[in-house]
């Protein structure tokens, strides 16, 4: 079945790259993974086309048994319905875009990238798995494969420093979040007897009122196990506390950024709420957590994202920034906005990814904005590409941001929760700063006086077209997939399209009270938008002075933001530091005083007897017979005492 | 009277005089035809005690039951590894004398009277039968100083404990008014009745036994006697002495004394924790590996008496367990180190065997197989050995012992594993000459019988099982 196909083909690209890479050389490593991608391509797009609009019927494809032990079965199968089929389009598209481009921007490596592309598919096929996944347990496994390869590709510079600690760190970070998943996948196992999604979502409703008792308080089994998933989610999506580790793997090459940290892994949070809307939509207290979180931290990232001046990490907040709106979509009950969010960013993003890969590119590896500036004349193909992803990303009509983001903040008004008041307003400033810094990244790249010196600013070239032309692809997807989009995910006959695959309450109106609202609501994310627009228009380019003195003016303001709230500092300090200091403790007092102390001192204390009893042994028949005697007396008396 | 139970004794004893005869008429070199006369008389005796029956005679003074027929198959077998040991060595060393396989019957003779012996009479009879022989077989390289030492200190102790267990003998005698097991069992069958110094002439007594199985405090000259003593006796002497006198101390403390447990448990376990302790700590520092093979056989009866202490049928049977896997383990080592020459000269340092791995695979294997069996390393026999002494033990209630072991085990595993590194891991100095077929085929044989102990222990143990109960009456 060409479903599978979809899912597999990476995955022998990968291992004909990673296992004989170094054997047929890199030239065939590349051409075999983008081959497989393009497969894998052809094959999800056709598997999602016949599903949704030649009438095909969902299902399983059941590929094995995994586990069996007991009442404990988890199979090996690929479920094949709307969101696993949009997800499986849209990661195979964007990835083989990513391929392609990697040719060229990976082209001035000395070492053979063949590495680099198996990685590059092995993280495909295990986010593929991942939205394929018939059962937890299934997704867990592509859930940890993309946290694995995630690690493998931000590390991809092993002999960087820097890289290895952002490699380590985007690990740790991703396990704390992992622990609570899997914890969850345990409850819910422990609630329903299964872990298989057909199981779980038929037994929803008998399972309403379970209780867990934790911590000496009842908490509703849903609630919980809805909390438990999102912070897994936290983990992989980077949200507020959780999402310390993605600026930093920023270190990666820049396609790994676009795909992993934009387009694809990231996304799996988001990915996870709405595969488990049956259950989340009965969890109340925790979708309420979701929106806060979310909304929290789309607007904590836009803040940071403004004072930023690493061209990567200002997109990277950016992303960080629009997952807190997809989970405030999810949040307040509409999933399918999110999904669609989800897939209208996966295309400006990446795109936005791959456009500062081609900036930094032509800049001779520099990815500080501050010794940018005065190149749009020379790159001029990448200039307008990065338009047209800030568009989108701002949300400017038409362009496809323009159409999620609205939707999203749509639903957070038409929630009329409290809650989801509290998204809106967030993602409202958001919108604002999202717009502003986006402008301001522009600008200061862009143009202004050229602040690199001569000897760059005579290699700034544009890239090849291996690398222009994916991203006039994304460019056409970021323009296009708004409004082409629309229509099928949150249109009105969103129920026909999503077929059940995520699954709404009774009770959840959100998404056709989106159609009831106030003009003014449709309106407002423009009018911040361009309010955005205009504001860093008068920060940077009309009055360069305003943010100096701004930020003289506010400078602990600026600090904070410059910072990043201090949240890298304050980890160290709560955990990071604690931690060393316990593992030293545990090491040096612990291991190698204690525990190495006991057997080497027994070891000492045995030489040392042994010696002693030695040294017995004079080889005087007197001495011997003297001892003989001494023991002979020592047991008469204990014989007599102790009788 | 009912003389016949003592058949295969006579016989032995009968065979020993002919050979002695024969040897002296015969005009050729008699020793290897000696030896393997001698092999079969024991082979032969084997197979009277096997068709024996059970019974007392002589006035009750001998009595043959499983157990004795237990431990005189053993002692037999024993004695016959230790003459094939002994071929090759004895002709290289110049030591191919007609006296040597004579001697070793006459032990022989001692350890089976000592293993029927229902009176300490009798007791006292084998015991000092099997010494004196033991005597001049551990001073037989006459010619050299060490073995000299080594026959004149074991004589001048051996004397000692001699001494030493008939002043018990008297002891016991003046208190229960007999000499006969049954008699005293009878006499002491109320525990009030053990007066002060009744006791002290059981611990004389036990000194006396102690001192034949080499049991702390009284091991110093085994050491010195197993260094000094031609090789292949100290083979011998570190297997079928040490099971008869073993079998005599089960004996003795079970049958007439064994309603006194209670008071002479402490005593056994004293001693085998110190001889577990002392066995384990002293071979640490040992370079020469007889030396190292005379404190590992300290330790090793450490682990036996563990079974003497629990009192039990399943104590004793442990016991017996333990002996078997001890001998042949015993006996296969003691072939790979006489099997030790370059250009055809004996050495013994641990040093000596470095490279072995390589130059000489299948000997090294074999003796790497000793090593983890000593060790208690499964699935190796001496691992059940162990076992079979230390669940007992638990299960009894003396968890001491049993951690005490399972401690001196560890570090034990330590000079046990160190020889099996030396063969393998280090640089070998000059090869090894490649051992003759006599030790080679005994080598093997042995080996295999410590590898595939797991796989047939059934009769084994049943037979010990059978032995065991016959004490408890």
């Amino acid at each position: 079945m060409i479903y599978a196909v979809a899912v597999f083909a990476p995955l022998f690209g990968s291992l004909v790259a990673g296992l004989s890479g170094r054997l047929i050389g890199d030239r065939a490593a590349q051409a075999v993974t983008i081959l497989c991608m393009i497969l894998a391509a052809i094959c999800g797009s056709t598997a999602f086309v016949q599903l949704v609009f030649q009438g095909g019927s969902p299902g399983t494809v059941a590929l094995g048994t995994w586990l069996d032990v007991g009442q404990f079965q988890a199979p090996w199968a690929l479920r094949y319905d709307t969101l696993s089929a949009v997800m499986v389009a849209m990661v195979t598209f964007v990835a083989t875009l990513i391929h392609i481009y990697s040719v060229g921007y990976m082209g001035h490596e000395k070492n053979p990238v063949s590495r680099f592309f198996s990685y590059l598919s092995l993280f495909t096929f295990a986010m593929l798995m991942l939205v394929t996944a018939d059962n937890l347990l299934q997704l867990f496994f592509g859930w940890e494969g993309v946290g694995l390869a995630s690690y493998l590709l931000i590390g991809y510079w092993f002999d960087k420093p820097s890289a290895c600690a952002a490699a380590i760190k985007a690990f740790v970070v991703n396990r704390i979040g992992d622990l609570f998943f899997a914890v969850g996948i345990a409850l819910v196992f422990f609630l329903f007897g299964s872990i298989e999604f057909s199981a779980i979502f038929a037994a929803i409703g008998q399972h309403q009122n379970a209780i867990y008792h934790v911590l000496g308080a009842d908490f509703r089994a849903y609630e919980v196990i809805g909390v438990l998933l999102f912070l897994g989610a936290m983990g992989k999506s980077a949200q507020l506390g959780l999402h310390v580790w993605l600026p930093d793997a920023m270190e990666g090459p820049t396609p790994v950024s676009a795909l992993i940290h934009a387009a694809t892994m990231v996304t799996a949070g988001v990915f996870l709420m709405a595969r488990m809307s049956p259950l989340l939509d009965y969890a109340p207290g925790a979708l309420a957590f979701i929106t806060v979180i979310g909304g929290s931290t789309a607007l904590f990232a836009a803040t940071i994202g403004c004072a930023q001046n690493d061209i990567k990490r200002v997109i990277a907040y950016s992303t960080c920034s629009q997952l807190g709106y997809m989970f405030v979509a999810a949040g307040v009950g509409a999933y399918q906005v999110s999904i669609f969010h989800l897939i209208t960013h996966a295309f400006f993003k990446a795109l936005l990814f791959l456009g500062a890969g081609s900036v930094i590119h032509a800049m001779s590896d520099e990815q500080d904005m501050r010794r940018m500036g005065g190149i749009w004349r020379k790159i001029p193909a990448t200039y307008a590409l990065m338009w047209v992803g800030s568009l989108a990303l701002a949300g400017i009509f038409p362009f496809a941001g323009y159409f999620s983001k609205d939707a999203i903040l749509e639903a957070a008004y038409a929630s009329g929760s409290a809650v989801g008041l509290y998204g809106w307003v967030c993602g409202m400033l958001a919108a604002f700063l999202t717009a502003f810094y986006s402008w301001r990244l522009l600008i200061m790249t862009f143009h202004g006086a050229p602040r690199a010196d001569h000897h760059v600013m005579e290699h700034v070239h544009e890239s090849p077209p291996v690398m222009i032309l994916p991203l006039v692809v994304l460019a056409i997807g970021a323009l296009v997939a708004g409004f082409a989009l629309k229509g099928l995910f949150i249109g009105p006959d969103w129920a026909a399209f999503w077929a059940g695959s995520i699954a709404n309450a009774p009770d959840n109106h959100v998404l056709a009270a989106m159609e009831e609202l106030p003009v003014w609501v449709g309106f407002a994310p423009l009018v911040v938008g361009l309010a955005g627009i205009g504001t860093a228009y008068l920060f940077y380019m009309v009055d360069p002075e305003i943010p100096v003195r701004l930020a003289a003016r506010f400078g602990g303001v600026y600090r904070l933001l410059l910072n990043k709230w201090y949240f890298d500092e304050f980890y160290d300090w709560l955990i990071v530091r604690p931690y060393f200091a316990l593992a030293r403790l545990l090491w040096q007092v612990g291991d190698a005083t204690l525990i190495d102390g006991m057997p080497n001192g027994a070891a000492a204390l045995a030489a040392d007897g042994s010696r002693r009893i030695v040294k017995l042994q004079t080889g005087s028949i007197a001495v011997y017979a003297f001892s003989m005697l001494i023991g002979l007396v020592v047991l008469v008396s204990v014989f007599l005492l102790f009788r | 009277m009912n003389w016949t139970a003592a058949i295969p004794e006579i016989f032995l004893a009968l065979s020993g005089l002919a050979i002695l005869m024969l040897g002296v008429f015969v005009r050729r070199e008699p020793t290897f035809l000696c030896s393997m006369l001698a092999v079969g008389a024991l082979l032969l005796t084997a197979v009277l005690v096997l068709g024996g029956s059970d019974g007392a005679a002589y006035g009750g003074q001998f009595v043959v039951d499983p157990f004795s027929s237990f431990v005189k198959l053993l002692v037999l077998a024993a004695a016959a590894l230790a003459l094939v040991l002994s071929l090759d060595y004895n002709r290289r060393e110049g030591l191919a004398r007609l006296e040597y396989p004579v001697l070793m019957l006459f032990a022989t003779l001692g350890m089976l009277v000592m293993a029927s012996a229902s009176n300490l009479m009798t007791l006292y009879l084998g015991l000092e039968l099997q010494s004196l022989a033991i005597y001049v077989l551990a001073a037989f390289a006459r010619d050299t100083l060490r073995s000299s030492e080594a026959g004149l200190k074991y004589f001048v102790l051996g004397a000692l404990a001699s001494g030493l267990l008939l002043y018990g003998i008297s002891l016991v005698y003046g208190f229960t008014g007999g000499v006969g097991f049954a008699g005293m069992a009878q006499a002491l069958a109320d525990p009030v009745h053990a007066s002060p110094g009744l006791i002290a002439g059981i611990v004389f007594i036990v000194a006396g036994l102690a001192f034949k199985i080499s049991a702390v405090p009284f091991h110093m000259w085994t050491p010195d006697v197993y260094e000094g003593a031609p090789s292949p006796v100290t083979a011998f002497l570190a297997t079928a002495p040490k099971v008869a006198a073993m079998a005599l101390l089960l004996r003795v403390m079970v049958t007439p004394f064994g309603h006194l447990l209670g008071s002479w448990q402490l005593l056994i376990e004293l001693v085998s924790i110190a001889s577990m302790v002392l066995g384990a700590l002293a071979a640490i520092g040992q370079t020469n590996i007889k030396r190292l093979m005379a404190y590992s056989s300290i330790g090793h009866m450490g682990y036996a008496l563990i079974g003497l202490a629990c009192g039990t049928p399943e104590g004793i049977r442990g016991v017996l367990v333990y002996l078997v896997i001890y001998v042949f383990m015993n006996a296969g080592t003691f072939a790979c180190i006489i099997a030790m020459r370059r250009r055809g000269l004996a050495v013994e340092k641990i040093a000596d065997l470095g490279g072995l791995g390589r130059s000489d695979p299948g000997l090294a294997l074999a003796m790497a197989v000793f090593m983890f069996s000593m060790a208690g390393i499964p699935p190796m026999s001496g691992f059940f050995g162990k076992l079979y002494v230390f669940l007992p033990a638990v299960q009894s209630g003396l968890w001491t012992l049993a951690v005490i072991g399972v401690l001196t085990s560890v570090v034990g595993a330590y000079y046990y594993l160190r020889v099996v590194k030396v063969m393998y891991f280090d640089p070998g100095v000059e090869e090894l000459d490649a051992p003759p077929a006599s030790l080679s085929v005994l080598a093997t044989g042995t080996a295999l019988f410590t590898t595939l102990f797991f796989v047939f222990p059934g009769p084994f143990i049943g037979a010990a099982q059978a032995a065991a109960r016959v004490l408890f009456g």
